[in-house]
């Protein structure tokens, strides 16, 4: 049964990828993108990866949609004609790429196989010790908070990164002043939109904090809380319009908190190595080990979601601000 | 009792899951875009309202009960909203119905 529900949704996976690159209407486009996350993400909830099903279907098929449609509002609708002569060459290309990448998958463990290497190495350890070493039910976010906590730093980083980058591109400090504009707000005969908005946006942002301190008890934690606190931001742009949206959010305090999100994050490691320990051993924060480990993940999972949440808001408004610059230009 | 229980949510999940199939052959059959939505988000709505009452009758615990009911609002909220505002960017971007005979040319008289 779940061989024939796997090889439905891959089928159905290989689809969306087909239709996505014969069509040349861009919203369609990012529209199958978003359909292409959320059957990754079911495709990931088959393989019991429930965390990693969530953080696909918020950020694969919720945010990046919408950064996609946001990217179309200032490029355009419709892509151009391919050159003939490139799509000749590229052709032979993918398919060699291809060939290989199948003959490089020969030499891997078969799917599922017990005694592959991912298996052997630290796995055991980390699913048989994480119960009395971190103390929490949730062993992915032991792996990923507390044992890898390191590297969901440098994925952290990665992150804040994307967010300088946008702001060093495309940022713009001649937008007028908002008292200056009146509210252009497109939606605004869009009544049921507006007050189905209004009662949700609330209890998005609750789910978001729900999700950043419950990951340790169920999937989730600060990437994928991030990510839906920031979408009650986007959902508000998008209906009140952006004027409206950049009174609740002032951006040059986003742009403080995605640092700070990131600071929190550091100092936490810092802190013990100030106390003679490694960096991030969280044992310092505490003399019950258990309790010190709740602690750590606790502030680096509150960095993280800071970071994610206020990167995704400032990607958006950026986006967004430019958009309406080159459409007051048109 | 416990029979009583299994029979109504078991009616309600087959019949829930009945009314997704026929939503998809309309979504696949029907003639334009207006009734094409009305047949995703009418049954989509009811259908998804009877699976969930149809878990939340075998749900083993309250916890679990509580997060099926908060699913269920936020679809009755969402899935409603999301058909209407395909329809009115439909209407919008100048997409028109497709009408029987008699009542395009009503239509047409009435301009």
């Amino acid at each position: 049964m779940e061989l024939i529900i796997n090889m439905g949704l891959l089928s159905m996976l290989a689809m969306t990828a087909i239709a996505i690159v014969r069509i040349k209407d861009l919203f369609a486009v990012a529209m199958l993108a978003g359909i292409y996350g959320l059957i990754s993400a079911s495709f990931f909830v088959m393989m019991d990866a429930v965390d990693v099903a969530f953080t696909e279907a918020s950020v694969g098929a919720g945010i990046s949609t919408l950064l996609m449609l946001t990217t179309l509002a200032i490029t355009g609708r419709f892509e151009k004609a391919d050159k003939k002569s490139r799509t000749r060459f590229a052709l032979p290309l993918v398919l060699l790429t291809g060939a290989l990448l199948i003959y490089g998958t020969l030499d891997m463990p078969s799917f599922g196989a017990a005694d592959s290497p991912v298996q052997e190495h630290v796995a055991p350890r980390y699913l048989n010790d994480s119960a009395q070493e971190i103390g929490i039910p949730n062993v992915v976010t032991s792996v990923l908070a507390s044992y890898r906590a390191f590297d969901t730093f440098g994925e952290v980083i990665v992150i804040f990164t994307a967010g300088v980058g946008v702001l060093a591109l495309l940022m713009r400090t001649d937008l007028p002043p908002i008292s200056s504009v009146k509210n252009t707000a497109s939606m605004e005969e869009h009544m049921v939109l507006r007050i189905v908005a209004k009662m949700l946006i609330p209890l998005i942002l609750l789910f978001g904090l729900y999700v950043q301190f419950h990951g340790e008890y169920g999937p989730g934690g600060g990437f994928q809380a991030g990510v839906i606190f920031a979408s009650a931001f986007f959902l508000y742009a998008m209906l009140y319009g952006m004027n409206a949206a950049r009174k609740v959010i002032d951006s040059s305090l986003v742009q403080v908190l995605a640092a700070l999100g990131v600071l929190i994050y550091g100092t936490t490691g810092v802190v013990a190595m100030l106390s003679g320990k490694n960096f991030l051993d969280y044992s310092v924060f505490s003399e019950d080990p258990v309790h010190a480990q709740h602690l750590g993940i606790l502030f680096i999972e509150l960095g993280v979601g800071l970071t994610v949440a206020t990167v995704m808001i400032i990607i958006f408004f950026t986006f967004s601000g430019r958009s309406q610059v080159e459409g007051e230009r048109d | 009792m416990e029979g009583i229980l299994n029979i109504v949510s078991w009616f309600l999940l087959v019949f829930g899951g009945f009314l997704c199939i026929s939503g998809a052959v309309g979504l696949l059959r029907f003639p334009d875009f207006f009734t094409r939505m009305h047949a995703a988000s009418v049954t989509d709505t009811l259908a998804t309202a009877m699976i969930l009452i149809g878990l939340f009758i075998q749900a083993e615990s309250w916890l679990v009960q509580v997060k099926l009911v908060m699913v269920l609002l936020f679809v009755l909220l969402t899935s409603p909203t999301a058909g209407h505002a395909l329809v009115m960017a439909a209407l919008h971007a100048g997409l028109e119905p497709v009408l029987p005979k008699q009542k395009q040319a009503s239509v047409e008289a009435g301009r």
